[in-house]
């Protein structure tokens, strides 16, 4: 009972870091309605650079909110400028620019910071009084900033005016213009605030999965996975989406079909609840008119 | 058959020739000239291994260097080096791409057992030498079979057996967990422990629990592997995931016998960033001085490679032992190059690489690099050593031929 | 919509090319001919992706996963059951289209970004199973399958260059290439290719007219595996070399890129897709040695910038302005 609560808990930890890319994909689909895959290799890069700061002196928390910072900027300014010229392109066309971004912030991070991995602080204190015997502080810690980042994005959504205007651009364009929204900057502004979330969530999960350029690459998958579980445009859901993937890893690989096949099995399991619910647990249901 | 004498005049010629001692001749096959020599490389400079990138730069820094000193016999080194993104077609595409097109002379230390098994027959069939292999699979020892491939560093399973031997010797009823990587190197270590163990493995080894490189941690796999009771641990990871391993060994209270395989046993990029405090007592063997070890941090082999770090890679990380081992691989085809002379043939470097014996600065005290016609496995010995909190505390004991 | 008539001048430069087509492989080393085999075999694997995508609408993130089929059902065929590399072909296809009509299923409920995690699922989950311990005796497991190249059944030289092991391949990749084009154009231009184009553009209309949407789409999956599975069957004997690590999600990604690179829903787009993906990393290699992917990533969103619909979108744009006499030129321009 004992390890199967620890495996549990594990995958309630696990969950959380999925959880955390999951709401940056929710977050960019919200506005742009496209899935950004180069979503983990951004969180990568805002994760050099706190790291880089922090090795210049700088203290845990000053840099953290920096590097938000300076990755909500950096993400305004690629929808501005690498997005906007393909922005009326085919869905594909963008999918592609994408997979461009993707493999440039990977090559970049290679290139700047080295392949070699590095140990990345986690602000929550190894000893106290949140530790148990089945998870660290840091694990609870991370928990609690995902919660928090969640719970912003739905104020933000429901209750801002900006927030408002941003769903408003993303579900019906055309009209949003005509009652006077910005399309384009609401685009811009969606894109930055993923890129944020996705440093916040590089930030917590670098410390367990340790920062090199490939840090992301495993996650994503299992980000998307979570995203689409929950429904793509369900902020909420992506959390849950991402505990669950995080826990049903787990227990699948200590319990039920051992390590080798696990990443199969879990996914074919994803896909079978995504054909009895198309629109993942918490989506709504897209009805168009004929 | 017309112009019989001239011919008959002209073998008698060659024969002669032939007789003459070879220093008198210059022979090339092509990638060798009077000024250079051409040399062909494989590493994994992106994708999923790209942390071994830096052993093929170190290699071009190590050459660098030879070449303002003067080169190897007046001949520069031209290094040649293709990133195949650890993915064996590319390594295919890259091979033909080094012999058919660069033509090179020697494809050097290509690095990744499924690269290197992909190009493995060609290489041999085009009779081309596939020299130092960077990874630590059995099959590159074989010169019955493949008389042109020879690898370099211990081979995975005589490690595994080292480590086996001592759990027999000191642990005989040892129960024993394994962690390892889902691929053929990590597979290989498990083969070469279990044969090590012997018919004594199936009682012994309680658990073992494979894991992806695609697996963002390991954390699960360590809580079963806790669970099922092991006081003995054998740790055949990679880098990134053997410092994961350490450090949820020490957050989940589990405190056994801890077997570190070489390939991860780098203090700046595993033990550091694990926490050194979490690796004290763990056990690994070594073949190469580790640079972080203040043992080694004096003499004059250290300054050599001290100052070269700082002139030819000075971004390079001092504590990562891959500097180590690509200035030490490095050394050994500069040694091959300089035996050969002016007979720089194909043949001829391969007889020269199957006829090593010697030393290099920056390997460990009593281990050697020693090759002879049906031997083609250039370093075999190993020293055990055990982590102290700051360093790997050589235990003195050598293993291996 | 009656097609233009061909002048003689295209029929002449179609015939140059083929002329070409043939002599090309004596005017270069090995290693090119090598490289060429590869694009062949790329333009087949994208064909069929993009029957599938650009034709029907249906994104598929995990082609890479029909290849890697198709490769090892040639690999284990050859190297256990000791067929001929010939014969392994129609069956990688047959297998592919098996599994491609069978993962038409999920893919009837599941849409746009639900699909492509679906297909992703897929890319992700072959390579895993490819190293199961327990079928390792027909797959070889993580080590994979050394196979032995063919050798051609005659020999000559032309051009001072020997029809070696390598334009032998080239020959057979190009008859069979030549094949699946022909097969592809003649699937796609009658009912069935109209029947995909209009359940890709509006299923529901579609549907409304009497076509039986789950087969047309079942069926799309199964045809475009099929193709990306002789295409990998095809890979497996030119690289001569099998093993889990080859086929990892990047390359279902970099058949989607050359599918947009192309042209999505174009024949001959496939041959344009092919030329980029093999190429271009290596010249992007040759430009920079730090990060050569970086400079890819530049290539590729240059190249979406300067043709969003593919190299074959661009060429039908500049046909348009540059015929005299066309009919007018449509808003879009």
């Amino acid at each position: 009972m004992d390890a199967l609560l620890h495996q549990m808990f594990s995958g309630l930890a696990n969950g959380c870091i999925y959880g955390s890319v999951a709401l940056a994909l929710v977050m960019i689909y919200q506005a742009t309605h496209h899935i950004n895959f180069a979503q983990g290799e951004m969180a990568t890069f805002s994760t050099f650079i706190a790291w880089a700061l922090m090795q210049a002196g700088w203290p845990y928390w000053v840099a953290f909110f920096a590097t938000v910072a300076i990755s909500f900027l950096g993400g305004l300014l690629v929808q501005r400028i690498i997005l906007r010229p393909v922005e009326k392109a085919p869905v594909l066309t963008n999918v592609i620019v994408f997979i461009g971004l993707l493999v440039i912030f990977n090559s970049l991070a290679g290139w700047i910071f080295e392949h070699t991995i590095k140990a990345f602080p986690s602000p929550f204190p190894q000893k106290s009084v949140l530790a148990t015997k089945f998870f660290t502080s840091h694990d609870v810690g991370s928990a609690a900033v995902m919660l928090c980042v969640l719970g912003l994005l739905y104020a933000f959504f429901r209750f801002t005016p900006i927030g408002l205007a941003m769903r408003a651009a993303a579900q019906n364009p055309d009209s949003a213009r005509l009652v006077g929204i910005r399309v384009s900057w609401m685009l811009a502004v969606g894109w930055g605030l993923a890129a944020a979330i996705g440093a916040v969530a590089g930030m917590m999960v670098a410390p367990i999965v340790y920062l090199d350029p490939n840090m992301m690459s495993g996650i994503l998958l299992y980000g998307f996975a979570a995203a689409l579980l929950g429904g793509i445009d369900n902020p909420g859901g992506a959390v849950v989406g991402g505990f669950i993937v995080g826990v049903l890893e787990n227990l699948l690989g200590a319990y039920v079909i051992g390590t080798e096949l696990k990443l199969s099995v879990a996914l074919v399991l994803i896909v079978g609840i995504l054909t009895l619910k198309p629109d993942g647990l918490f989506g709504k249901q897209v009805v168009t008119r004929v | 058959m017309k112009f019989t004498v001239s011919k008959l005049a002209a073998v008698a010629l060659a024969a002669a020739t032939f007789g003459a001692p070879a220093l008198a001749q210059k022979k090339y096959d092509p990638g060798a000239s009077d000024k250079e020599v051409k040399i062909g490389g494989m590493s994994p400079y992106s994708g999923p291994a790209s942390a071994y990138g830096a052993i093929g730069k170190a290699i071009s820094a190590y050459f660098a260097k030879v070449n303002d000193d003067g080169g190897v016999n007046g001949r520069k080194l031209n290094f040649i080096s293709l990133d195949d993104g650890y993915n064996p077609a590319k390594a295919v595409e890259h091979a033909r791409k080094l012999v058919e097109e660069d033509e090179v002379l020697i494809v050097f230390n290509p690095l990744g057992t499924p690269s290197n098994s992909a190009i493995h027959k060609y290489m041999n069939q085009k009779k081309v030498p596939h020299l130092f292999l960077a990874t630590g699979a059995t099959k590159w020892g074989d010169p019955k079979n493949f008389p042109w491939t020879m690898g370099w560093q211990p081979a995975y399973q005589s490690e595994a057996k080292i480590f086996a031997a001592h759990i027999l010797d000191t642990k005989p009823n040892a129960k024993i967990a394994v962690l390892f990587q889902n691929d053929d190197y990590g597979k290989d270590y498990l083969k070469g422990f279990e044969d090590g163990l012997g018919a004594k493995a199936a009682s012994m080894i309680v658990s073992k629990i494979s894991y992806e490189v695609t697996d963002p941690t390991v954390d699960s796999q360590m809580l079963s592997l806790k669970n099922s009771g092991a006081d003995t641990f054998f740790n055949i990871t990679t880098p990134k995931f053997a410092a994961q391993a350490i450090k949820k060994a020490a957050e989940i209270g589990w405190k056994p016998t801890h077997y570190l395989n070489s390939v991860s046993a780098s203090v700046g990029s595993v033990m550091t960033p694990a926490g050194l405090e979490n690796g004290v007592g763990i056990y690994t063997a070594s073949y190469l001085k580790d640079p972080t070890d203040p043992q080694f941090q004096k003499g004059k082999e250290w300054d050599d490679w001290l100052a070269w770090m700082k002139k030819y890679q000075p971004s390079g990380d001092l504590k990562d032992v891959n500097n180590v081992y690509g200035y030490t691989v490095a050394q050994g085809l500069v040694q091959v190059l300089k035996q050969a002379g002016d007979n720089l043939t194909r043949e001829n470097i391969m007889k020269q690489a199957a006829s090593l014996d010697l030393t290099l600065p920056m390997l460990l005290p009593g281990v050697n690099v020693k090759t002879g016609p049906d031997d083609f496995f250039p370093i075999e010995r190993e020293m055990l050593a055990r982590f102290n909190g700051k360093t790997w505390e050589l235990l003195g004991k050598v293993y291996g031929r | 919509m009656t097609p233009p008539r061909r002048s003689k001048a295209y029929w002449i430069a179609i015939a140059l090319a083929a002329v070409a087509l043939l002599v090309l492989p004596f005017l270069v080393k090995n290693y090119r001919v090598f490289q060429f085999n590869l694009v062949l075999i790329y333009a087949i694997a994208v064909l069929g992706l993009n029957i599938l995508t650009g034709f029907n609408g249906q994104i598929s993130l995990g082609h890479g996963a029909f290849y890697a089929i198709g490769a090892y059902a040639a690999a284990v065929l050859m190297d256990r059951a000791g067929m001929p590399y010939w014969a392994t072909l129609p069956v990688a296809g047959l297998l592919c289209f098996a599994l491609g009509y069978l993962m038409g299923f999920p893919a009837l409920r599941l849409g746009g970004h639900y699909l492509a995690l679906a297909t992703f699922a897929l890319a992700l989950a072959v390579p895993q199973l490819l190293k199961y311990k327990k079928i390792e005796g027909l797959t070889g497991g993580v080590q994979g399958i050394v196979l032995a190249k063919p050798e051609p059944p005659f020999t000559f030289r032309f051009l001072d260059q020997p029809f070696n092991a390598d334009r032998w391949l080239y020959f057979f990749t190009l008859a069979v290439a030549a094949l699946m084009f022909v097969l592809a154009w003649n699937l796609l231009r009658g009912r069935i290719g109209r029947a995909l184009i209009a359940i890709r553009d509006h299923p529901i209309a579609a549907t409304a007219m009497g076509i039986n949407l789950p087969v047309f789409k079942s069926m799309a999956f199964g045809v475009s595996a099929a193709f990306t599975g002789v295409a990998g069957a095809l890979g497996a004997i030119c690289v001569a070399f099998v093993s889990p690590d080859s086929f990892t999600v990047f390359l279902s990604i970099t058949f989607l890129v050359g599918v947009v690179v192309g042209g999505l829903a174009s024949i001959p787009g496939a041959i344009f897709g092919a030329i980029f993906i093999q190429f271009v990393p290596n010249i992007a290699g040759d430009i920079s040695k730090s990060a050569p992917w970086a400079i890819y990533g530049i290539f590729l969103i240059g190249l979406m910038y300067a043709m969003p619909t593919g190299v074959m979108g661009m060429l039908g744009k500049l046909r348009g302005r540059w015929r005299p006499g066309a009919a007018p030129a449509s808003s879009k321009g």
